[in-house]
């Protein structure tokens, strides 16, 4: 609902070819952080002050700015101060992403795979398949004590090592794994595998915690994993099922297109 | 390549852009032979529909030749002539192996959009905005296949370009439709809208068994084709149309009822007006004549099939009528590959001949023409079709 009805709206508001209904096609894709009720205030206080801003007939510069910045936060769900400062207020992500003082971030998502469990196990078990659909992991090295490094890189190119071991390991089931003490990060992870009757695929239960611990690098790890981790996570068991159910990644990178 | 591109609303423009790259292992490239103009692309040129970028490359019925593969197709070689639906589908997923392919779980890259407006994301489609996956479409030179192990239809070399060109959508979305109506011997089916897929909707119903098809479209030229297949045909700025449609049957109403019009509906009166303002603030986003007018006139347990596009919000539907008559409701973008087969076999066996739609054809790169001739002349323009 939120896309379509928003950006319509915006542009009979602000007007088809304007530069904020312009604006708002190349935004969809920021987090969602803003309930959808606030976003409904955003899109008609912000409309109503957008256009007496650039009609001048009304406040004029200030409120087309503030104006501005509210349909952006109706357009996109996404609103600039409330990441800034690590906030969520948006309905499904409240509970989840709601970073307890001090205990670091905590996500979960499930996602079903048409194959049986065995399949879909096997592919999670060997660490170094990771990297192919977590986005934010560079680098997975195993070892034959079952040990691995991990490696990851943020946005901004700022990469953390550790390392980690498995803490559980049945097939088929679950594996669960942690970071080793010392390291830059603190890190667990858990997957669950449900084999679901009548070949209608299989469960997976994804639970990730990190721990920022604070020190030299505390700070940078916890903008790192904590920006928008829900929907980093959905993303992440969104190209894991389709590795496994497609073979590939959907993508349109580096298609052709007329002048933008 | 030449491409036919989504400048704005009422604006497209054939530009010089890259040739298309394999970028996946299960892609292939088409030289494009044929292609044509939907009502769904309407939609698009109107600005109905959300998420569109300047730039982007329109069209998604398309056929062609193969001229490249990426390193897992074995089943298309160079030189393949070849249909390609407009629904991109990966063939393993739960609703790929149920066929229902335009459900698929895998091919739209930006299924997270899809996902915050409509709680679940559909297929991919070519040249349909980027909450249906940004994919370049078909109103090129060339374009890129994704999954085309699982979409692309081969087709013999006795049946030509036209004959086969609108498996890539039209015949099975109006097809489906009809098939959606579970006809059996001796019913009659109202299909509202006499464009390309009422056309086609009609001629399925026929083909399944249908006894009598009653059809309304507001434009004579339009009605002139539905009459040609043997459908009897009203205006509904001229008839009352529930009336009519309540006369016809004496009483019962029709069996099923088409909406083969969709969002864009037109309408008279006080309703209509409303609905027109109503989207205008924003309070609706589609306007529904046609769905309420087809749920109102359907007789008790009758089916109310829709192929016409919605895309958001709805007013003053008629939910207690459908409820209280036991209606079923079916709709959504067609599982085309489903149907690439069996229609293909209607076409050879010669139950049809599906270029019979077509009114117009023009070069490529005189699109921006027959898009603006196909929406404001449809008395006299139905298919369009295009040649790179
Ligand atoms: N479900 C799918 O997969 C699928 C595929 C292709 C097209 N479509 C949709 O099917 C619809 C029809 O496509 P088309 O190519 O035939 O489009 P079109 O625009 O050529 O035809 C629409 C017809 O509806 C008529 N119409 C308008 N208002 C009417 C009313 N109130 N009552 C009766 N008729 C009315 C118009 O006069 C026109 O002839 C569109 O919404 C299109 O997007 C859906
Ligand atoms: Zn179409
Ligand atoms: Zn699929």
């Amino acid at each position: 609902m939120p896309t379509t009805l928003l950006t319509t709206a915006i542009k009979s508001v602000a007007g088809q070819d304007s530069k904020v209904a312009r604006a708002t096609e190349h935004l969809p894709t920021t987090p969602t952080n803003v309930s959808s009720a606030e976003r409904w205030v955003s899109l008609v206080a912000g409309g109503y002050l957008t256009t007496c801003g650039l009609t001048a007939k009304g406040p004029g510069l200030l409120s087309m700015l503030s104006g501005g910045y509210l349909l952006y936060r109706a357009a996109t769900g996404n609103c600039p101060a409330y990441q800034a400062l690590g906030v969520s207020m948006s309905d499904s992500t409240a509970p989840k992403t709601a970073i307890a003082a001090g205990h670091g971030t905590r996500v979960q998502h499930a996602v079903t795979v048409l194959k049986p469990a065995v399949e879909v196990y096997r592919y999670w078990r060997d660490f170094e398949n990771l990297p192919r659909f977590m986005a934010h992991l560079v680098d997975v090295d195993t070892t034959a004590d079952g040990k691995s490094h991990w490696k990851a890189e943020g946005p901004l190119g700022l990469k953390v090592e550790w390392d980690a071991e498995l803490v559980s390991d049945i097939p088929n089931r679950v594996i669960s794994w942690r970071s080793l003490p010392g390291d830059d990060v603190d890190t667990t992870g858990s997957v669950r595998f449900e084999e679901l009757p009548q070949g209608r695929g299989t469960e997976v239960r994804v639970e990730l915690k990190y721990d920022p611990p604070g020190g030299k690098l505390g700070t940078a790890v916890a903008s790192l994993f904590g920006k928008s981790p829900d929907q980093q996570i959905q993303e992440d068991l969104r190209r894991f099922k389709q590795i496994l159910e497609a073979g590939e990644i959907p993508s349109t990178k580096g298609q052709s297109a007329g002048q933008r | 390549m030449k491409a036919v591109c989504w400048r704005g609303k009422k604006d497209v423009a054939v530009e010089t852009v890259p040739d298309p790259k394999v970028i996946n292992g299960r892609d292939a490239i088409i030289k494009i032979t044929s292609t044509a103009i939907c009502g769904s692309d309407l939609h698009l040129y109107d600005g109905y529909v959300p998420t569109m970028k300047a730039g982007d490359i329109l069209g998604h019925e398309f056929m062609g030749e193969v001229v490249e593969t990426g390193k897992n197709i074995t089943n298309l070689k160079v030189g393949d002539r070849v249909v390609i639906p407009f629904t991109i589908a990966c063939g393993g997923c739960f609703f790929c192996k149920k066929t229902l392919y335009s459900a698929c779980d895998n091919s739209n890259p930006n299924a997270g959009m899809a996902e915050k407006v409509y709680g679940a994301s559909g297929a991919g489609l070519f040249g349909f905005s980027h909450m249906m996956g940004g994919y370049a479409g078909g109103q090129a030179e060339f374009v890129r296949v994704p999954f085309a192990d699982v979409g692309p239809l081969k087709v013999p070399s006795h049946l030509t370009d036209e004959q086969v060109l609108f498996l890539s959508d039209i015949f099975p979305t109006g097809y489906m439709a009809a098939e959606n109506c579970a006809i059996e011997r001796g019913d009659t089916v109202a299909v509202w809208g006499c464009g390309p897929v009422g056309l086609f909707a009609i001629k399925s119903c026929f083909l399944l068994g249908a006894e009598r098809v009653l059809a309304i479209d507001p434009i004579a030229g339009r009605r002139a084709r539905a009459e040609l297949l043997g459908a009897k045909a009203i205006n509904p700025n001229e008839v009352d149309v529930l009336k009519w449609l309540a006369d016809a049957t004496a009483g019962r109403g029709p069996d099923a009822c088409i909406d083969a019009v969709g969002l864009e509906s037109h309408g008279t009166g006080f309703v209509p007006f409303v609905d027109k303002l109503k989207t205008s603030v924003m309070l609706a986003t589609d306007r529904p004549n046609v769905l309420r007018q087809a749920i109102m006139a359907c007789r008790k347990g009758g089916t109310v099939s829709v192929p016409g596009v919605y895309a958001g919000m709805l007013d003053k539907m008629p939910l207690g009528a459908a409820f209280s008559k036991g209606l079923t409701i079916k709709m959504g973008q067609t599982h085309v590959q489903r149907y690439l087969k069996p229609l293909l076999g209607r076409i050879e066996r010669g139950e049809i001949d599906p270029s019979f739609v077509i009114t117009h054809r023009f070069k490529l790169t005189d699109a921006p023409a027959a898009y603006d001739h196909f929406l404001n002349q449809q008395d006299e323009f139905g298919k369009v079709v295009l040649k790179p």
